[in-house]
């Protein structure tokens, strides 16, 4: 599904990733961790074609990134579902609006039944109404992930998504994850939170890569 | 009245994309005052061209195929000229027929300078013979020596000496029209550029996040081009409508050809102008289209 091979990443002329070779299985539910700086978030903008690399080789769904068209990478990423850290939004939306956007910009305005139920899900449906600059830094964090897992996508990547809720909401989101996991999507999660990994792991077949050193590495289960 | 569906559907489609990208503030007054503007030149540029494609028609049309003899000779010897010229134009090939002009219709041509009291006898005034000429016309050349051997004080004047300067500077007047009406429409392009340049620049937010969600660049853009292309539309119909009332109020056209006085539209001329908001919003759409769609390169 993704596939980096032998991949580095420079910026300014220094390497913040190096000959990276891996292979992430449709259906896989992996954990990214690292120290802050370690290039988690570079890591994944790769995975979703922000970013190209500088040298080596990513297949997105058998297709190689280099090759894409703008519209090729518009419609990778109705497959990828992603939760920035920054978690922008449109501002003059309401956030219900800004929820179902991946619906609007794809001509799917009709499958908007399961909105409601997602935004009551994330702990949302009383802020349906409300402009996202009117949001808590969780709550913002929260509507992310509604919004990169309403395409029900084939892959979601998520940076850091319970970074600011508290641990009731975080195993609640981590709960979304994981049955959009059951149901064969990729998730690709960047965290700190070891808590998070064990619950996680308690659910699924988790996997944790850890970057260090510019490479990522798999993990032992010893996590 | 329905809209054509493809107007329909533009409407409908920029309706879409224009939900999730805020209102371009005062970049959209910008526009359609420069529409507006724009198409009011356009309007008396395009009154001109068509008042001098007039001009330029009668000026080489109302001369063609005639030519005056002009016989300056002393009084005892005018009539003999005269009778003399008319002889030999009658058997000059390509000469359809010719007259001497009567004393009342010379009067009648210099009136408009020195006034209706003008006494013909006393002044030493050349004699004037019209003739027309065949579609296969005459030569001229062989008509000036039989002239200057019949009739001395006869000089052929066919008119084509002052004519074609003047139907020319008409023809040119007309292309002057046309060309500023071509430079308005590109100005506008440039405008239009411009502030669509600024509306993308200005929401390079919304557009990264419209990017990260997998809008494809034409959804994006269609939100500007549809914007964009109303403005012009509405901003042009109105700079036409005030252009095309200002023409209307230009002074009657006079029969005497004062240019200025010919200076609007007539009959069918003036469904020109309704054109101008329609090819306003060709341009608008043309402009802004290609503005977006290079931005969003620079952007994301």
């Amino acid at each position: 599904m993704i596939a980096f091979e032998n991949v580095s990443y420079s910026y300014g002329g220094s390497a913040l990733l190096s000959e990276i070779g891996l292979r992430l299985s449709p259906g896989s539910f992996h954990f990214l961790t690292g120290p802050s700086g370690a290039g988690k978030t570079t890591f994944l903008k790769l995975c979703y074609g922000e970013l190209l690399p500088s040298t080596g080789r990513i297949t997105l769904f058998d297709r190689e990134v280099r090759g894409l068209t703008r519209d090729d990478v518009a419609a990778m990423r109705r497959r990828i579902g992603v939760v920035h850290q920054d978690c922008q939004f449109i501002d003059h939306l309401p956030l219900a609006a800004n929820v179902a956007l991946p619906l609007t910009v794809a001509g799917r305005e009709g499958d908007l039944a399961d909105l409601s139920d997602l935004m009551g899900w994330v702990g949302l449906g009383a802020l349906s109404d409300a402009l996202p600059p009117q949001l808590s830094g969780g709550e913002r964090q929260r509507a992310a992930v509604a919004r990169a897992v309403i395409m029900s996508p084939d892959v979601v990547l998520a940076d850091e998504p319970t970074g600011n809720v508290d641990w009731e909401m975080s195993l609640r989101l981590l709960r979304l994850f994981t049955e959009l996991n059951r149901m064969g999507k990729t998730i690709v999660i960047a965290t700190h939170d070891m808590n998070l990994i064990r619950a996680a792991k308690a659910q699924v077949s988790a996997r944790v890569l850890r970057i260090a050193d510019r490479r990522v590495q798999l993990a032992g289960a010893d996590l | 009245m329905r809209l054509p569906r493809f107007l329909a559907d533009f409407i409908a489609a920029g309706r879409r994309s224009d939900r999730v990208v805020p209102g371009s503030g005062h970049t959209a007054w910008l526009t359609g005052f420069a529409a507006g503007a724009m198409a009011f030149l356009a309007v008396f540029a395009l009154a001109l061209s068509l008042a001098a494609g007039r001009l330029a028609d009668r000026w080489s049309g109302a001369l063609t195929h005639t030519a005056t003899i002009r016989i300056s000779a002393p009084a005892d010897q005018a009539d003999l000229q005269t009778r003399a010229v008319l002889e030999v134009l009658e058997t000059t090939p390509g000469v359809a027929g010719a007259r001497a002009l009567t004393d009342e219709e010379q009067r009648a041509l210099l009136e408009p300078w020195f006034g209706p009291d003008l006494p013909l006898d006393s002044l030493a005034l050349p004699r004037l013979v019209e003739f027309t000429e065949t579609a296969g016309g005459y030569d001229a050349t062989g008509l000036r020596h039989r002239l200057a051997a019949e009739a001395p004080g006869a000089v052929l004047d066919d008119h084509t000496r002052w004519r074609r300067p003047l139907a020319v500077a008409a023809e040119r007047l007309r292309l002057l029209g046309m060309a500023s009406i071509g430079l308005i429409g590109l100005a506008m392009a440039a405008m239009i550029t411009l502030a669509a340049n600024a509306a993308l620049a200005a929401n390079g937010p919304v557009i990264r996040v419209l990017r990260l969600v997998g809008a494809r660049d034409r959804f994006i853009a269609r939100a500007f081009v549809h914007r964009f292309t109303l403005r012009a539309l509405g901003g042009a119909a109105v700079g036409t409508a005030l252009g095309m009332a200002g023409v209307a109020l230009l002074p009657a056209a006079d029969p005497a050809g004062g240019f200025l006085t010919g200076l609007g539209f007539r009959g069918t001329g003036w469904l020109w102008p309704l054109g101008l908001p329609l090819l306003a919003a060709v341009v608008a759409h043309v402009a802004t289209r290609a503005a977006a769609f290079a931005k969003l390169r620079e952007l994301t």
